[in-house]
């Protein structure tokens, strides 16, 4: 209990203190937010009001602006049920999410989730429609002006790294998985969204394509600022990607440190996912094994 | 005479047994299809209706089509003698491949574009329109496919109850113990019907899109 608080405190503190810098980069586009960009408040979800084993076990976290806060736990362990609570395909049984301030069950859920991005693995990309299409849904549903679309959608195509000359009329199923993650990255941008949710978005592509994507993207959240909650089961990714790692078991928050700190913690399913490092990569230590832990 | 002959000094009368044989599937694929497909699009989030209309649709499907005929005439209204009793039996027996395709096609879309359609804050009737009838289309068309095809076929049994259509020539010819007259039926309605298959298919790969 007492460390749980000594442990918000410190989250609270960090994000604080990111949140003036994000504000001051930003400056007068956003307002200095009263509280956590999102805020999960004793949330409590399972299935079929099946309270023994709740998916979600009242969890408590705040995400603020600018952080890129990676979930991290086994499969089942309730991270992409978290995720889904954010925009409101889910919402909690108990307690609330507040998304910008507002409770997302007070929110309308169609203006909620046009201001967040969401990426799948596989991109969940809409097969009957062009790359230029799927980048553009958002804002079409916005009712952007053509022109005005086309230019985001170059805009976005160059960000992720393809040829808008090359790929704008080009189906899913003319892509590789890379470029299909690619495009699903520019989709979820496509609107400017504050947030935005990745669940294993990385997570089906061949491990090379995987780690040169995981860097562009690490670069590309730097520029971008935006809140991102990133959900995956690789700890490797999560110690490249965040600014703070939140590790969830059997639906409860287990450890939450920014990466640099995240290893060191004392428990057991921390010292599990660390240990994978070691096994997955053969020599050296798991440290060794982990880009950007130094930095 | 030979079938060939036949064939030639009956041009018109056969001819225009084709056009009110496509006349009576023509008007039975619209309306089947004008209930069907709403219908199909209706099921979707009612499992209670999904059963019942699939179920109906069913039991029609299976009836002997010339049994489906015989017990429509003594019915008041749709039944009698004629094309609008044959109109109101093929329209029975075209429901359920449609309606069936309909729902398989609209609900059997990758659950991952649908979750990125909601999650990207698309209206329920914009992923209906947007996302779903148009991934759904191919799926539609191969079960009006099918309807057209077995339409073509039970039209032809629809002359036993005065609908006219090639089957006039079949029964007429059975009747005659003529092969030449039967031929003069069957071979134009075989034809129509795997015409339709054929322009249906392609219509159909059109539409597919991976």
């Amino acid at each position: 209990m007492h460390q749980n608080s000594v442990r918000g405190a410190r989250a609270k503190y960090d994000g604080l203190s990111r949140k003036v810098k994000v504000s001051i980069e930003m400056n007068a586009k956003t307002v200095a937010l009263a509280e956590a960009t999102i805020l999960f408040k004793d949330v409590t979800y399972s299935v079929n009001g099946n309270a023994t084993h709740p998916i979600i076990d009242c969890i408590s976290l705040e995400i603020h602006a600018g952080e890129t806060l990676v979930l991290l736990g086994r499969s089942g362990s309730g991270k992409t049920t978290l995720l889904r609570l954010i925009n409101r395909l889910l919402l909690p049984e108990k307690g609330e999410v507040r998304v910008q301030g507002r409770s997302t069950a007070q929110w309308d859920p169609i203006r909620l989730r046009r201001g967040i991005g969401y990426v799948i693995q596989e991109g969940g990309l809409f097969p009957h429609f062009t790359v230029a299409q799927n980048i553009g849904l958002v804002p079409n549903l916005e009712k952007w002006d053509a022109s005005r679309i086309a230019r985001r959608v170059d805009e976005l195509l160059n960000l992720v790294g393809l040829d808008p000359r090359e790929f704008s009329a080009r189906h899913p199923h003319e892509l590789s998985g890379g470029q299909r993650q690619r495009v699903g990255v520019a989709r979820a941008l496509a609107a400017d969204p504050p947030i935005l949710l990745m669940d294993e978005p990385f997570g089906a592509l061949d491990p090379v394509t995987r780690a040169e994507l995981q860097r562009e993207f690490s670069s590309l959240t730097h520029r971008l600022g935006k809140t991102i909650v990133f959900v995956t089961h690789d700890l490797r990714e999560a110690l490249l990607l965040a600014s703070r790692i939140v590790l969830l078991q059997s639906g409860r928050v287990v450890a939450s440190a920014k990466p640099q700190l995240f290893l060191q913690i004392d428990h057991p399913e921390v010292e599990a996912f660390a240990a994978c490092l070691g096994t997955f990569h053969g020599s050296g230590t798991a440290r060794d094994a982990v880009p950007g832990v130094s930095t | 005479m030979s079938p060939w002959q036949f064939f030639l000094g009956h041009r018109a009368e056969i001819l225009e047994a084709t056009t009110t044989h496509l006349t009576l599937v023509a008007i039975s694929m619209a309306i089947a299809t004008a209930i069907a497909l709403p219908l199909g699009m209706l099921i979707v989030h009612r499992p209670t209706l999904r059963t019942i209309a699939l179920g109906v649709a069913s039991v029609f499907q299976t009836i002997p089509s010339l049994a489906l005929f015989g017990f429509l005439i003594p019915i008041p209204f749709i039944g009698g003698i004629g094309r609008r009793t044959a109109v109101v039996a093929l329209v029975l027996y075209a429901l359920l491949p449609i309606l069936r395709n309909t729902y398989v096609g609209l609900t059997g879309i990758d659950t991952a574009v649908l979750q990125a359609a909601e999650a990207m804050g698309m209206k329920d009737a914009q992923i209906l329109w947007r996302v779903r009838l148009p991934l759904a289309l191919p799926v539609i068309l191969a079960g009006i496919r099918t309807a057209t095809v077995i339409t073509i076929g039970v039209a032809t049994i629809a002359a036993a109850i005065g609908a006219g259509g090639l089957g006039t020539f079949i029964f007429r010819g059975v009747a005659m113990v003529s092969d030449a007259v039967i031929l003069a039926g069957a071979i134009p309605a075989a034809l129509l019907a795997i015409a339709a298959d054929f322009l249906l298919a392609a219509l159909e790969r059109r539409l597919r899109v991976a």
